[in-house]
């Protein structure tokens, strides 16, 4: 759709690509940075132009570490496990709380909906301490289980579910009834396969969330074996005259890799999602 | 295939009365119009039906099978909606087949059905399509086929070609019809628009606030009225109203606005509402002189609204075969064999006593 405006696009192409630089160049830096000698690095001599030779740090980094951390591969591990529970199970979560909120009629419903809605105000900082010592209770502290446990309810996910599933038409609801689908096969059958683009488009959120997680990981385990990526980025960061800051570049550029990984795989699917579904 | 009993039917919400009293019967293979101005209950009465809302009182039997308190998948029926509320996301074939594969049909038994269906509504060809790679017309007909596959004892329609341009609305209500009747299925359906009405059903229930207003055949309901709101409902342009007195003991009305009309037979009452449709007033030298408002020249007729003259001046709308030139005023006679009497306090019709 062209707009009849009578603008040049030569604008709207240099704004697109000061936009692509300004959030480009960081990265770019990080990559320069990590080809580089540490002690350059460290008197602020950084160059824009990678040195191609020294890529050798990302092998070493990724089966080594440094500075005495895991192997990154096995931190990356790690993080893609937590980031994929959190985000499945934030939806599995909220998808049900929310389908229950929507379609069915029981006592308290709209309060069991305020009190979800209103842990929203509350940041996960503020119920950590209550959360760790549940944690502790269970015995999930320095295990992977207690990584992402704690972090799976969602009411931000479960209020974006409810208003895609108000959005279903009764008429449809109806059709199924008719048609002889219960609660639970109404859920498989319809409501999932309709809000298919919805959770393509969430579980990339909430994987990205799960992936820069950092106090909680930091908190639950003292276990090097459980460090996610981000923790080990910290943790290779020691005193600064010490540090290997082109290892420390190289996992960053590494940690990046997955999260990117994932948009552009879900962004096919949950486009196609977008423009299949009549809504 | 089924008849269709209800009994004392009433459905609240909260303290608001929907429908107040019902009381039906449908022989097998009949088509039941309910018809009404929205609000007046007419989907809330599919929908008990249907089972998605439960009665406040009354019971609903289907082909002998008091059906009150099932589910609507146990009630045998098939619905059609308004928006079709056809699944989007299965093509045309999984949305017919669906209801008969969660009652566990065999494979090749649901294909069999469907392909039956299909080649009935000429949707042979579009069995791999999804709902919104078809025209409003081709979704209606898959809805149709929803319903049909499942062999239902009743069909309910809650108006299902509302959606449709007018031209696409006259087809398929013409292959609405002839489906109902080939497959003899008994059926209710509900719409607001009274050319629909009049051409589907083999009667039309109209409801007027939650009650029935007259259960009758299209053409009795036209030519009998049973009170003002279904003589004002029926027919267009709508009929016309005039009020009057009964005189010269019942069998004559003298109008508020002057003429005496005389009619045939005697009636019993006193202040009335003579009701006459605008085919039924032609220009004439005398009778009821009217103030003209607007000419609207519809081709093959004419339609005049005017004002009647005098202290009552009621609005009237007269129907002319052919041209009128532009007039200020008009004087019409009444045909009276033609005229509908009411009761002017009650608004129900006065028939002749003999």
């Amino acid at each position: 759709m062209r707009r009849s405006f009578n603008r040049p696009d030569y604008i709207a192409h240099t704004i697109l690509v000061l936009g692509v630089l300004l959030f480009a160049f960081p990265v770019w830096l990080v990559f320069a940075g990590s080809t580089q000698d540490s002690d350059a690095i460290m008197r602020g001599d950084l160059s824009l132009m990678p040195h191609l030779a020294n890529l050798s740090v990302y092998p070493r980094v990724l089966l080594h570490g440094t500075m005495g951390t895991e192997p990154v591969w096995h931190m990356l591990l790690t993080s893609f496990g937590m980031a994929v529970a959190i985000a499945t199970g934030k939806i599995f979560i909220s998808v049900l709380s929310a389908y229950a909120v929507v379609f069915f009629r029981f006592p308290f419903r709209q309060t069991a909906f305020w009190l979800i809605f209103v842990t929203l105000m509350l940041p996960v900082e503020v119920r950590i301490i209550p959360t760790y010592a549940v944690m502790a209770g269970f015995g999930l502290i320095n295990t992977f289980t207690g990584l992402w446990v704690p972090l799976i309810a969602s009411a931000t996910a479960t209020l974006l579910f409810r208003q895609v599933f108000t959005a279903i038409p009764d008429e449809l609801v109806e059709a199924a009834r008719i048609d002889g689908a219960g609660p639970l096969r109404f859920l498989r059958d319809i409501v999932l396969p309709v809000s298919g683009a919805n959770i393509a488009a969430l579980f990339v959120i909430l994987f990205v969330y799960g992936w820069n997680q950092y106090l909680w990981p930091l908190l639950v385990s003292t276990d090097p074996a459980l460090d996610t990526i981000v923790i080990g980025i910290v943790k290779m960061i020691g005193q600064e005259t010490q540090t290997d800051w082109s290892a420390v570049m190289a996992t960053a550029v590494l940690a990046l890799l997955p999260p990117v990984a994932v948009v552009v795989l879900m962004q096919r699917w949950f486009v196609a999602g977008l423009t299949e579904g009549e809504k | 295939m089924a008849t269709l009993d209800i009994e004392g039917l009433r459905k609240s919400f909260g303290v608001t009365e929907v429908l107040r009293q019902i009381d039906l019967s449908l022989i097998d293979g009949e088509m039941l119009v309910i018809v009404g101005a929205s609000g007046c209950g007419k989907s809330t009465l599919l929908r008990l039906v249907a089972g998605l809302e439960q009665p406040t009182a009354g019971r609903i039997v289907i082909g002998g099978r008091d059906v009150t308190a099932f589910d609507p998948s146990e009630r045998d029926i098939a619905m059609v909606f308004q928006n079709y509320a056809l699944y989007p996301h299965m093509s045309v074939f999984d949305n017919m087949a669906y209801g008969l594969r969660i009652r566990g049909l065999s494979r090749g038994e649901i294909a069999r059905k469907v392909e039956q269906a299909a080649a009935m509504l000429g949707l042979d060809d579009l069995l791999a399509r999804k709902p919104r790679q078809l025209s409003g017309g081709q979704r209606q007909r898959v809805a149709m086929g929803r319903a049909i596959v499942r062999d239902p004892k009743l069909f309910l329609f809650d108006e299902p070609l509302s959606n449709l341009d007018a031209k696409l609305r006259v087809q398929m209500r013409a292959e609405i019809r002839k489906l109902q009747r080939r497959l003899g299925v008994t059926s209710l359906y509900v719409t607001h628009d009274q050319v629909e009405a009049m051409t589907l059903g083999d009667r039309l229930l109209i409801l007027h606030e939650g009650r029935p207003a007259q259960l009758a055949t299209p053409m009795e309901v036209f030519e009998h009225p049973a009170d003002t709101y279904v003589a004002g409902f029926v027919g267009s342009p709508t009929m016309n109203f005039l009020q009057g007195r009964l005189v010269q003991d019942g069998t004559a009305v003298a109008l508020d606005a002057g003429p005496l009309v005389q009619l045939q037979g005697r009636r019993a009452g006193d202040a009335v509402m003579l009701g006459i449709r605008p085919e039924h007033l032609t220009p004439d030298a005398q009778g009821l002189m009217l103030a003209v408002d607007l000419i609207e020249p519809l081709g093959s007729e004419t339609l005049v609204h005017g004002r009647v003259t005098g202290a009552s001046g009621e609005t009237i709308t007269v129907k002319i075969a052919g041209a009128v030139a532009p007039v200020e005023t008009l004087t019409v006679h009444l045909q009276a064999d033609h005229a509908h009497i009411f009761d002017a306090r009650t608004g129900k019709r006065i028939d002749p006593t003999g």
